[in-house]
């Protein structure tokens, strides 16, 4: 396998635990900014608690994602900050205002009416930064960010701004607030507050049908090239079979309440639409005008990058497995403990 | 490209910085302190040390998460803002941003596990994380400030018209002069969040003389202020040495130095050391300095912000050095660190000088490199963005920034606020002080 190829699996690797951990993050402060019924104020309580330890571990994954592009990629990632130049600029700002209010929230003592107004900062700011994101993929995938040698030539706002692009944006909310209310049914230490989890993991998987539905239907004009890759090499067909697999297990498991083994299934589920997004558009960095070949840095740079990743593998992954092993859910029963420092 | 807004590009990306430089510095020191105080809690069982490492560990919480998000939107900002610089020489130094990368990944798990772990985790692994935290913390300053020595000092490759090629990720990633600017900047977060520190719970010592818990928390920050305010003269002077070699042009920017001499004259302020500049630039008192007139007038560096910035930076520094010194010397004498009225108006007003003197050396490596981004292969205004109107995002960070620094500020004085003798006097009994949890539900 050519060094840009691993790389680029890497790169691919880091943004569905992006997906995975930090979507389901912002999953978190969408549920957050829909908490309703008796328990509303139990919901915020149980995301805050399920957050609070890992949110910022959660979000170094898309540092990862970027820094393998800028540095194993260059010329990819010098024309997606030009051509993305505004969904971008937007997105920094929902990430700044997200984890900013959420710290803010937690240690502003001026009482219950300060907490919520921070909460509203912090979940609409989950609603928009998914939605900018999924918006950028799509700008990405449907092969609207024109480049001529070096220069973006398609201009600033149309390739993010297409009805592909808001589909895909909208697919990327919806799937992170299936993932994070199929997760919190894990997390949830009362009956109560796992049903209301339920009901809105079943609500949200729905939603993810419809918006991937929706995405496919609008592929055909509007990323001819996913349309193609997603229907065209038998790999990719696996992927997209095994993702409908995770997907009806998932909400198989969530309506026989097997919550556990739901999260793994969903997991699976979400973790294969963004490996199908990046299999259907390889061997395209930005369709159609950057391959993963065209825009590789030198061979001495992508040896040393992949050093780094088994460097930062080997540091990172036993760190995390403690800290989700510190912070795991309780067996029923045993009420979790304040967060106190 | 208007020439506007490539000023507006630069005025964005140096807010950006400005701001996050010190929520990073922050974010490298007051893990130390932390980590000081518990260990002094463990060993003394003290109560006041206790709610010290607490109250630190909502300090740092605090500032690492504004660190995190504005450190978040500098990594977009280097492409949004430069796309040709990392276009072209991001796959040089993507080697220390990886590893950068790494440490703040670390960081940020252990901060996790330190901060929500205290009564779920062994206390040996508690005070464990938060070493982790700090020496992470001190990796992630290290690796990204090899970025910049880069940018001042390039190496590593073979540059051509379309770019670097036959690219060394080892060689740019130890560009000379490497050991000089990482100790330089890891110093001045150490000596800048003391001294913060310090002339903190200085102010509250001048209202609540004798406060005991402010008095212990004096002596955490002061032993860090003094070493690292001592040491950094040392160390900057052997940076300046480096720069007058490497960067000669930067250093008779910094030092207003137009004419090329021998011997040359130290100018501070209004006074004249005769001989002083060689002596402190080669450590020969007849060395020949360049002066501005050797070098073409389109590669000056600003001469004037450069020189201005250097100043206040040797200024402050000096002065800290000078009341370090001063400390020191008292607690050889009375065995005890100052608590007179003079001595904490002294530790008050030094109080910001470290954060001042980090800014001003910044502003000094930053102006001084200009015109350049990397410094003789691409100028800054070669690397700017296409994308019109960045007078658009420079207003809207600048009113975010502003917003974030006056919230920070706040939530701080209410953690400072929750110490005061007149208000809460009481030890410390599990979670019995008001608003002493980390985290209110």
């Amino acid at each position: 396998m050519s060094t840009e190829a691993m790389l680029g699996f890497v790169m691919a690797g880091a943004f569905v635990l992006y997906a995975l951990f930090g979507g389901a993050d912002f999953g978190g402060g969408v549920w957050d900014l829909f908490a309703s019924g008796p328990r509303k104020a139990e919901q915020r309580t149980l995301i805050a608690r399920a957050m609070g330890p890992v949110w910022e571990v959660n979000h170094v994954w898309l540092i990862v994602g970027m820094v393998l592009m800028f540095a194993g990629f260059p010329r990819a990632f010098a024309a997606l900050s030009v051509a993305l130049h505004v969904p971008l600029t937007l997105l920094m700002l929902g990430i700044v205002f997200r984890g900013a209010a959420f710290t803010f929230r937690a240690y502003d003592s001026r009482g219950y009416a300060a907490e919520r107004q921070w909460g509203l900062v912090f979940s609409i700011a989950s609603v928009v930064a998914p939605l900018l994101l999924g918006m950028c993929v799509g700008a990405v995938a449907s092969g609207d960010i024109r480049v001529e040698g070096r220069v973006v030539v398609s201009g600033f706002f149309a390739s993010w701004l297409s009805p592909f692009a808001w589909a895909v944006g909208v697919l990327a909310l919806t799937l992170f607030a299936f993932l994070a209310a199929v997760y919190l049914t894990h997390e949830a230490h009362t009956e109560g507050l796992r049903e209301d989890f339920r009901r809105r993991a079943l609500g949200a998987g729905v939603a993810v049908f419809l918006a991937a539905l929706a995405v496919l239907l609008l592929a055909r004009g509007g990323a001819p090239r996913v349309w193609e890759g997603l229907l065209r090499s038998p790999f990719a067909l696996v992927l997209h079979g095994a993702t409908a697999v995770a997907a009806v297990t998932a909400f198989a498991l969530l309506w026989t309440r097997r919550f556990q083994w739901a999260r793994l299934a969903a997991a699976f589920q979400a973790g294969l639409i963004v490996l199908g997004w990046a299999a259907s558009q390889y061997p395209y960095l930005v369709v159609p005008d950057i391959t993963l070949s065209g825009a590789a840095s030198s061979t001495s740079t992508q040896r040393v990058l992949l050093v780094a990743v088994v460097i930062g593998a080997l540091t990172v992954v036993p760190s995390i497995a403690l800290l989700f092993r510190v912070f795991r859910p309780r067996p029923e029963g045993t009420s979790t403990p304040g967060p106190h420092a | 490209m208007s020439m506007t807004d490539l000023l507006y590009a630069r005025a964005q990306m140096g807010l950006s910085l400005a701001f996050h430089i010190v929520f990073a510095a922050a974010g490298v020191a007051l893990p130390v302190l932390m980590v000081l105080s518990d260990w002094k809690a463990r060993r003394t069982g003290d109560a006041d040390y206790v709610k010290l490492s607490h109250k630190l560990a909502k300090g740092t919480a605090i500032l690492f998460a504004v660190g995190a998000v504005s450190g978040t939107v500098l990594s977009f900002e280097l492409g949004l803002l430069w796309p040709d610089f990392m276009g072209q020489y991001g796959e040089v130094i993507g080697l220390p941003f990886s590893l950068e990368g790494v440490a703040f990944f670390t960081e940020a798990i252990f901060l996790g596990i330190y901060l929500y772990g205290r009564e779920r985790v062994s206390p040996g692994l508690h005070l464990f994380s938060g070493i982790m935290v700090a020496v992470s913390g001190a990796a992630s300053a290290f690796f990204v400030t090899l970025v910049n020595v880069f940018m001042n000092d390039p190496s590593g490759f073979v540059a051509t018209p379309d770019g670097p090629t036959q690219v060394q990720p080892l060689v740019a990633m130890f560009s000379p002069g490497w050991p000089y600017q990482t100790a330089h900047v890891l110093l001045s977060c150490y000596q800048a969040s003391a001294f913060a520190m310090a002339g903190i719970h200085a102010f509250v010592l001048l209202r609540h003389p004798g406060a005991a818990f402010h008095r212990k928390a004096l002596s955490v920050a002061l032993p860090l202020a003094c070493v690292t305010a001592l040491l950094q003269p040392l160390v900057g002077d052997l940076s300046a040495k480096h720069v007058a070699k490497a960067q000669p042009v930067k250093l008779a920017a910094m030092e207003s130095h137009f004419e090329t001499e021998r011997g040359a004259p130290l100018r501070l302020g209004g006074v004249t050391v005769p001989k002083a500049l060689s002596i402190l630039a080669f450590g020969d008192p007849d060395a020949e300095v360049r002066g501005l007139n050797e070098f073409p007038r389109d590669t000056w560096p600003p001469v004037a912000k450069v020189h201005a910035a250097f100043q206040v930076m040797v200024a402050t520094g000096s002065a800290m050095a000078l009341l370090s010194l001063l400390t020191l010397l008292y607690r050889w004498r009375k065995k005890a660190w100052p608590a007179g009225r003079k001595m904490m108006w002294a530790w008050l007003i030094s109080g910001p000088m470290g954060l001042v003197a980090l800014e001003a050396g910044w502003l000094v490596t930053e102006w001084g490199r200009q015109p350049w981004i990397v410094r003789g292969f691409m100028r800054t205004a070669d690397a700017v963005t296409p994308v019109p109107h960045l007078a658009a995002p420079f207003w809207t960070f600048t009113l975010v920034y502003l917003f974030l620094g006056i919230v920070v500020v706040a939530l701080l004085k209410r953690q400072v606020a929750g110490t005061l003798p007149d208000r809460d006097e009481g030890p410390v009994t599990g979670r019995g002080v008001k608003g002493d949890d980390a985290h209110v539900h």
